[in-house]
């Protein structure tokens, strides 16, 4: 365990005597992969931020129905007799007046509402039902268009509907492009672990003569692998944070223009170790199987 | 310690480079490999220090076949033995005292006790006071002298080098020859390929002579 332990830690110190002898190449390799995990790591945070964003609003599935403007109060009693002895569920009467002060307070609103005549809203009633299947939601929304005095129903879900869909559209993009990026980050890794194998043949070659295992010469280089993916993720992480830090004050200022308090929040402790580990661990990736095809061809040459 | 039986080496091309060779070299002897130049004394070491696999035959070292060896144990037969290259195999980008730790940090012995067993190598082969002279820095003996201070330092049961003294100048060659002497006697089998033969004189040796690639009876 003892010897084991040893031979690991050696294997440590060498592999980070590698990368401090050659402090540039260590940099722009640290850069590259940096920048690899960012773009991904930019998107999922953003769709992170927008995500709650959306969970900020009532995703409940509502049905809204509209009264024509001309509707007796007679009328409107009807429609709350029918959804009292009709509807399961919760409802509630929007008064007009209510919600024409309501629109009046809204941000930038005021201008607009004060130049109007008269008030352009009709009573309207907010259904949530219990039965919030698509289908039973819709035929809801069919029945209730067609009671007297309605001018028109509305399903309130669908925003949401669309506003999912485009997160999931987000999603995937981002997990395509984490992918590529991925695939870029084990290529970089390659590359170099192979370039310092090459670089190393004499010191492989004595070592294995003089009794060297496979895991021994392996080693120096899994390690080397990995320190350029944590290197790579801590500065994923800073060109992260700095990112978003920067553009912070922009979209804070762009979204209380639709009178919204969102703001952007930099990515968590969590999400921070999550991709220094991801960087380490495609970084091991890149470099076993560097080593593996390096060693494999230096074994034949050697044969 | 080892014993060869029809050993037969052929490289593809149907080249023969080891005909049928059969000896045996017992524990603490000196064996001299020699013959002329081709005759197939560099690969019969190789096959000795399982650097090359027989063709057929077979070749036991230190107890292993080495014809049908698993390349999960050749490491570790390889550490009982001490290997000196006719091109010494020096690392250049590293200093005396740490070429000679290489051995030790592959069979994972803790720094201060590598540190204190490469030191005492490195003073009996004389080269001490270089420690931390790199290879380019010594002259072709210490150079030499260095390559067995390696070869050595894991305690090897026996000891192979290819043509040690060729290259050096008189006094060099005798002090590296000194040195192998001086392991026999504390038990080391050493087996030396050369194309001068006499350059170990008066004492008991085992000769191997090939001619060939066969071994002269």
């Amino acid at each position: 365990m003892y010897t084991w332990f040893q031979q690991h830690l050696r294997a440590f110190s060498r592999a980070l005597k590698r990368l401090l002898a050659s402090p540039l190449n260590t940099l722009l390799s640290m850069l590259v992969i940096g920048i690899a995990i960012t773009l991904p790591a930019a998107g999922y945070a953003i769709i992170d931020n927008v995500q709650a964003l959306g969970k900020g609003h009532s995703g409940a599935q509502q049905i809204s129905i509209f009264m024509e403007l001309d509707a007796s109060s007679a009328a409107v009693a009807e429609v709350r007799r029918r959804l009292k002895t009709r509807t399961p569920g919760q409802w509630r009467f929007v008064p007009r007046d209510e919600a024409f002060e309501r629109l009046k307070n809204t941000e930038g609103m005021a201008e607009i509402i004060s130049s109007l005549p008269r008030n352009p809203l009709p009573d309207a009633f907010i259904l949530e039902p219990e039965d919030k299947s698509p289908d039973a939601l819709e035929a809801l929304r069919a029945e209730t268009s067609s009671w007297p005095g309605i001018a028109h129903t509305q399903l309130d879900s669908a925003w949401i509907k669309r506003f999912d869909a485009f997160l999931q559209l987000g999603r995937q993009a981002v997990h395509l492009l984490a992918l590529v990026f991925a695939v870029g980050l084990i290529a970089v890794t390659f590359n170099t672990i192979r370039l310092q194998v090459f670089a190393q043949a004499e010191e492989i070659e004595v070592a294995r003569l003089i009794g060297a295992t496979d895991a021994f010469i392996r080693r120096p280089f899994y390690y080397f692998g990995l320190l350029q993916g944590v290197l790579g993720g801590v500065a994923a992480v800073f060109l992260l944070f700095f990112g978003l830090t920067a553009i912070r004050p922009a979209v804070t200022q762009l979204t209380a223009l639709y009178g919204s308090g969102f703001v952007l929040h930099p990515p968590g402790i969590a999400d921070c170790l999550a991709l220094i580990a991801a960087g380490g661990a495609l970084g091991w990736v890149g470099a076993q199987l560097s080593v593996s095809l390096a060693l494999r061809q230096q074994k034949a040459t050697q044969r | 310690m080892i014993t060869a039986s029809q050993v037969v080496k052929r490289y593809p091309g149907g080249f023969e480079a080891i005909r049928g060779a059969s000896f045996e070299i017992a524990e603490g002897e000196i064996a001299l490999i020699g013959g002329h130049s081709g005759a197939g004394k560099t690969t019969l070491l190789k096959l000795l220090g399982a650097m090359e696999r027989p063709t057929s035959g077979s070749l036991i070292v230190c107890g292993q076949n080495v014809a049908a060896l698993r390349s999960g144990v050749l490491p570790f037969l390889r550490r009982n033995l001490g290997f000196v290259f006719q091109d010494q195999k020096l690392l250049f980008d590293r200093s005396a005292l740490d070429n000679i730790l290489l051995p030790l940090e592959i069979i994972g012995l803790s720094p201060k006790e590598a540190q204190r067993r490469a030191r005492a190598a490195l003073d009996k082969v004389g080269l001490l006071s270089r420690e931390k002279a790199y290879p380019i820095a010594l002259s072709g003996g210490e150079q030499q002298r260095l390559a067995i201070a390696r070869a050595v330092v894991n305690r090897p049961s026996i000891l192979l080098a290819d043509e040690p003294t060729a290259n050096l100048d008189e006094e060099s060659a005798r002090q590296v020859l000194d040195l192998f002497l001086a392991f026999n006697q504390a038990k080391v089998t050493v087996v030396i390929a050369t194309h001068a033969p006499q350059i170990i004189s008066g004492r008991s040796l085992k000769r191997l002579t090939l001619s060939h690639g066969a071994l002269l009876p």
